[in-house]
């Protein structure tokens, strides 16, 4: 990557219904505000969208694929941490 | 005392010329910018600013559809407004000719593009008050897209005219080259001025004050200097273009010139 090359950022936008920000994709931009103005441009063209976060993909910190062993597995066999033993009454509906 | 009836009538028939002449330089405007802005589709030097600007092109497109649909409507022979687009000749065509010049490079295109949006966004403002309520809504439904328009075309043009060495060179030539074609924009058309005095169109004196105003304070933050020389060109209202319209048409229209009627 060359030093002219503009930073990365990684894009959240907010849909219509008052959902979590989600991860939707990355883009390139020489600052925070043209970064906001590039995710309008790029990732909210079909209305999909009514609130953005940008954020510089190098201040996100992120788990090591090597790590996946020693931070994961250990919860595989740990099935009593799901709480699925339990009757749950019909009329209590959706949980 | 005239009948007011008979007189509201006459009014009428009077200004449809007028009106119809108004819309095809609004209508007009919109379309060929639009067509020249799409020409970077695929080209921009960056994947953002190639959307960025594919999506400035539709909005526009949308608009000219809107004010070249309702021109049909004071048209004579009632043509649509792909009819007007596609089956009018060069000189039939009545937007400015800033609009029509090339792209040339992207610094050009942008301080075009800001040039076009400082002048676009407060004639939409204004036409939100038009006396007639299709103009009124058309400009209400535009003036939200354009105001983005707006806000990214300066903000380009004040990076980059205060940016490198490099890129202030480039936005200052693009400004020296551009700056004679601004003044139509603004001009007094003899035309208008029965429109204008019925509430039906912006009355350009008034807009030339913010325009005046965005531009100098968007081209100082820019460190750009506005050229001295006041000569401006005039023409695209009434017809007279640039060489570069015809080629730009050969383009636009082909589909329609070679396949007469033919549809998707």
């Amino acid at each position: 990557m060359s030093d002219n090359e503009w930073p990365l950022w990684e894009v959240f936008i907010r849909g219509q219904h008052g959902l979590n920000h989600r991860h939707v994709g990355s883009l390139h931009a020489p600052d925070a505000e043209m970064a906001i103005k590039n995710a309008r441009d790029v990732y909210t063209r079909r209305n999909e969208g009514t609130s953005i976060w940008v954020v510089l993909a190098e201040n996100i910190i992120a788990t090591s694929p090597g790590d996946k062993g020693p931070l994961f597995e250990p919860a595989d066999s740990k099935v009593y941490r799901h709480p699925t033993f339990f009757d749950v009454p019909d009329d209590v509906g959706h949980m | 005392m005239p009948d007011t009836n008979h007189a509201i009538e006459t009014d009428v028939t009077d200004s449809t010329a007028e009106l119809y002449q108004w819309l095809l330089f609004i209508g007009d405007t919109n379309l060929i910018l639009s067509h020249r802005v799409s020409e970077w589709c695929g080209h921009a030097p960056a994947l953002e600013e190639d959307i960025a600007l594919a999506n400035t092109a539709l909005d526009l497109l949308g608009q000219a559809q809107l004010w070249l649909e309702l021109a049909g409507q004071f048209d004579e022979q009632k043509r649509t407004a792909d009819q007007l687009a596609f089956l009018r000749d060069a000189n039939a065509f009545r937007n400015a000719l800033l609009v029509e010049l090339p792209n040339n490079d992207f610094g050009c295109t942008l301080m075009r593009q800001f040039l076009f949006d400082a002048w676009h966004f407060p004639v939409l403002q204004a036409l939100v008050e038009s006396s007639d309520e299709r103009i009124a809504a058309i400009a209400e439904k535009a003036s939200r897209e354009v105001a983005y328009h707006l806000e990214r075309s300066s903000d380009l043009v004040i990076r980059l005219g205060d940016g490198s060495d490099t890129s202030h060179q480039y936005m200052q030539a693009a400004l020296d080259y551009l700056w004679c074609y601004t003044g139509e924009l603004c001009a007094e058309q003899k035309t208008d001025s029965v429109l204008i005095a019925d509430g039906i169109v912006h009355n350009p004196v008034l807009v030339a004050e913010a325009v005046h105003h965005t531009v100098s304070d968007t081209l100082s933050m820019a460190t750009l200097r506005v050229p001295e020389s006041e000569f401006m060109q005039t023409g695209g209202r009434a017809g007279v273009h640039t060489e570069h319209l015809g080629f730009l048409l050969a383009e636009m229209q082909f589909l329609q010139r070679t396949y007469p009627g033919s549809t998707w």
